[in-house]
């Protein structure tokens, strides 16, 4: 069966997809190499088996406990991120971490050891996982946790769906009050801009984005909008606000994104009116913009995407951004909306965990081939220059070598993976 | 708030229905086979409901018609009554095994028709002497008419319409509804071995809409999705002497 994930790219043949329905039953005994795949939100191969077998796990959804007086709630991997905040939001709990969509599994979001916009503060999505329990193809059930079969905790949580599956997990929530946040947006006008505010800005917001203008060049290079927040205190005058999803309505024969709507996009963006001081707006559409619109990644047509996401550490930061928006800028081929933030210093807890200290810069190119393909070998050699990394989970191309340096412990991870799994990615990088 | 048993319960479309009850506030009492997979499906409506909601479960091998009288018993003294039956129990035959096998060709019938009748019969008596309650089934569009291709299936589900039917004549003037619901193709594991790339198939999360629905509005039959009404008009109006030359 042919299959993609999010970015549409690569398309990619499995001979089975198979459903996990019940987590007390054992793996299916395939031929070929298995993989876990949840709601396929990765962007490129992480979640992809070609000539394998795919195990889907959107059927094993189920909820096992929550306690709503510790905000410890224990669930199966398949549950959706928004199925957990639909369930916890009203009883005072939230996510402690949360990526741009709230459309994956939890499982997906060990695997892939997901941040958000409070990195600085709460570190990765693993640092909130209690424990879970992990299926090896042998019949084996392991509990991991930090205090028990550590090895295998930091080895699952980040371990791109390698080391078995994933049946069910324990998170520690993080208690508010209502479901708004408070909100503060700030334009800023260089890249230099960017360093000073935001520094300032993460000493004081738990939520900190900015999203930048990937078109601007010269004394404007950097320009863009910082986003903070915060959950909303208990006496705040809520506004009313009703969720209205919107879907993209047609699927293009070619990519919607080209130079003339980047340019034109980016500065509209830039320019739109910004409301002075606070204000209130509820969890959705600030976590999950691109919520929204569902299917929106129809936009780039059916030739897909490619989403590009690196860290940079702390020393090279400045420097490589400014190359990198350079390479980008003189490349004609810009992205909707480039995403720019910096990590803290909160360490990783998986072997293979993406997230480390530095600065992070993450953009869309509608696939164009070859010509998307070059670009982003520019990329790659300021990223390895830097001594940087590429986020595996939005990955469809990295070179095996920038792989291995920027990810040294990858060979102790490989003796975790389970003989039975594996994935197009892993294969490709371990070439 | 209402009290329902769901016999069943572990079924996709079983399970998608009690979530949305529950989201309503109502108190289920759950039938399956599989004592671990009703267990796990308990500990999660547990999470989704209020403490106010009852929530029980009670595994049966609903083959044992036996045990039928008590399940209603026991569901009776646990809700403290019953409003809503629902049906959901059933299996997809393998219809060149059946064809070799009288015996397995028996167990079909049995599992798809033969308990079916035996719970609707119960339900119905009870019903009728409260003056009131839904009866809800799932049947299947593939009991409108028989096919080459699973027509020990489609008798045992047509048995099951005619049978609604003619509860439903019956039980009309008691204050009790007869809901017959018959979908298409749906995306569950009972249809594991199909290819579901078609426009046709369709999630058990859309289906149990639709059935929530139906309870809600005490229809009489119900095609989810609403297309297989047309598509079986056209079907069953197919003259024998073409149809038997049709490999559907």
């Amino acid at each position: 069966m042919m299959i993609t994930s999010w970015n549409r790219y690569p398309l990619v043949s499995h001979t089975n997809v198979l459903d996990a329905v019940h987590r007390h039953e054992s793996l299916p005994i395939t031929s070929g190499p298995l993989l876990a795949f949840g709601s396929g939100r990765s962007y490129g191969d992480v979640c992809l088996n070609e000539g394998g077998v795919l195990l889907r796990t959107r059927r094993m959804d189920r909820f096992i406990a929550f306690d709503e007086s510790t905000g410890v709630l224990v669930c199966e991997s398949g549950v959706l991120l928004a199925d957990i905040l639909d369930l916890v939001v009203p009883q005072g709990w939230f996510l402690p971490v949360t990526p741009g969509t709230r459309f994956v599994t939890v499982g997906g979001a060990i695997a892939n050891d997901v941040h958000g916009k409070n990195h600085h503060i709460q570190g990765n999505f693993g640092h909130h996982v209690r424990k879970f329990e992990l299926l090896r193809s042998d019949g084996e059930r392991k509990l991991c946790c930090p205090d028990k079969n550590i090895d295998w905790f930091r080895a699952t949580i980040g371990g791109l769906g390698l080391t078995g599956l994933i049946t069910w997990v324990e998170l520690q929530l993080l208690p508010i009050i209502n479901p708004f946040m408070i909100t503060e947006s700030k334009r800023f006008h260089s890249l230099d801009d960017f360093w000073e505010l935001s520094a300032e800005a993460e000493s004081q917001w738990p939520y900190t984005v900015a999203w930048i203008d990937c078109t601007a060049t010269g004394k404007r290079q950097g320009r863009g909008i910082l986003m903070l927040g915060q959950h909303a205190p208990a006496q705040a005058d809520l506004p009313t606000w009703k969720e209205r999803p919107r879907r993209f309505p047609v699927d293009p024969p070619f990519s919607l994104v080209n130079t003339l709507s980047v340019r034109a996009f980016n500065l509209l963006y830039y320019n739109k009116p910004i409301k002075k001081g606070l204000a209130l707006t509820h969890y959705k559409p600030y976590f999950y913009p691109l919520d929204g619109m569902l299917e929106w990644n129809r936009m780039y047509g059916r030739k897909g995407f490619f989403q590009y996401q690196c860290v940079l550490p702390p020393e090279a930061s400045q420097e490589g951004i400014r190359d990198l928006l350079n390479i980008i800028a003189n490349s004609g081929s810009g992205s909707f909306l480039a995403v720019l933030k910096t990590f803290g210093s909160k360490i990783s807890q998986g072997m293979l965990s993406f997230p480390r200290p530095g600065a992070t810069l993450a953009l869309d190119f509608p696939n164009q081939g070859k010509r998307t393909l070059r670009l982003l070998n520019e990329l790659d050699a300021v990223v390895r220059e830097a001594g940087g990394a590429l986020y595996p989970a939005k990955d469809a191309r990295m070179p095996s070598e920038l792989f291995r340096s920027a990810y040294p412990l990858w060979e102790q991870f490989s003796t975790f993976i389970d003989p039975q799994f594996s994935s197009s990615f892993w294969r490709r990088v371990k070439e | 708030m209402k009290r329902f048993i769901i016999f069943g319960a572990t079924s996709a479309i079983a399970c998608a229905c009690a979530r949305l009850w529950v989201a309503q506030g109502h108190s289920l009492f759950l039938v399956g086979r599989d004592r671990a997979k009703l267990e796990n499906q308990l500990a999660d409506l547990r999470v989704r409901a209020s403490p106010g909601q009852y929530l029980d479960s009670m595994s049966a091998n609903l083959n044992d018609l036996e045990q039928h009288e008590s399940i209603f018993s026991r569901a009776e003294a646990v809700l403290g009554g019953v409003d809503v039956v629902f049906i959901a129990h059933g299996t997809l035959p393998d219809q060149k095994a059946c064809e070799l096998s009288v015996g397995q060709t028996m167990d079909e019938i049995q599992t798809n028709a033969l308990s079916v009748i035996s719970l609707l019969t119960l339900a119905a008596n009870r019903f009728e002497a409260q003056g009131s309650g839904v009866i809800a089934a799932i049947s299947s569009v593939a009991g409108d008419r028989g096919r080459q291709s699973n027509y020990v299936y489609g008798a045992a589900k047509g048995m099951v319409t005619i049978f609604l039917q003619g509860l439903r004549n019956r039980l009309a003037k008691k204050g009790v509804a007869v809901v017959s619901i018959k979908p298409g193709f749906v995306d569950t594991p009972m249809t594991v071995q199909f290819d579901k790339k078609g426009l046709l198939w369709v999630q058990p999360e859309t289906i149990a809409q639709g059935i929530v629905k139906a309870v809600e509005q005490r229809r009489n039959a119900v095609y989810l999705p609403g297309v297989w009404r047309w598509i079986m008009l056209v079907i069953r109006h197919i003259p024998e002497a073409i149809f038997k030359r049709l490999s559907l």
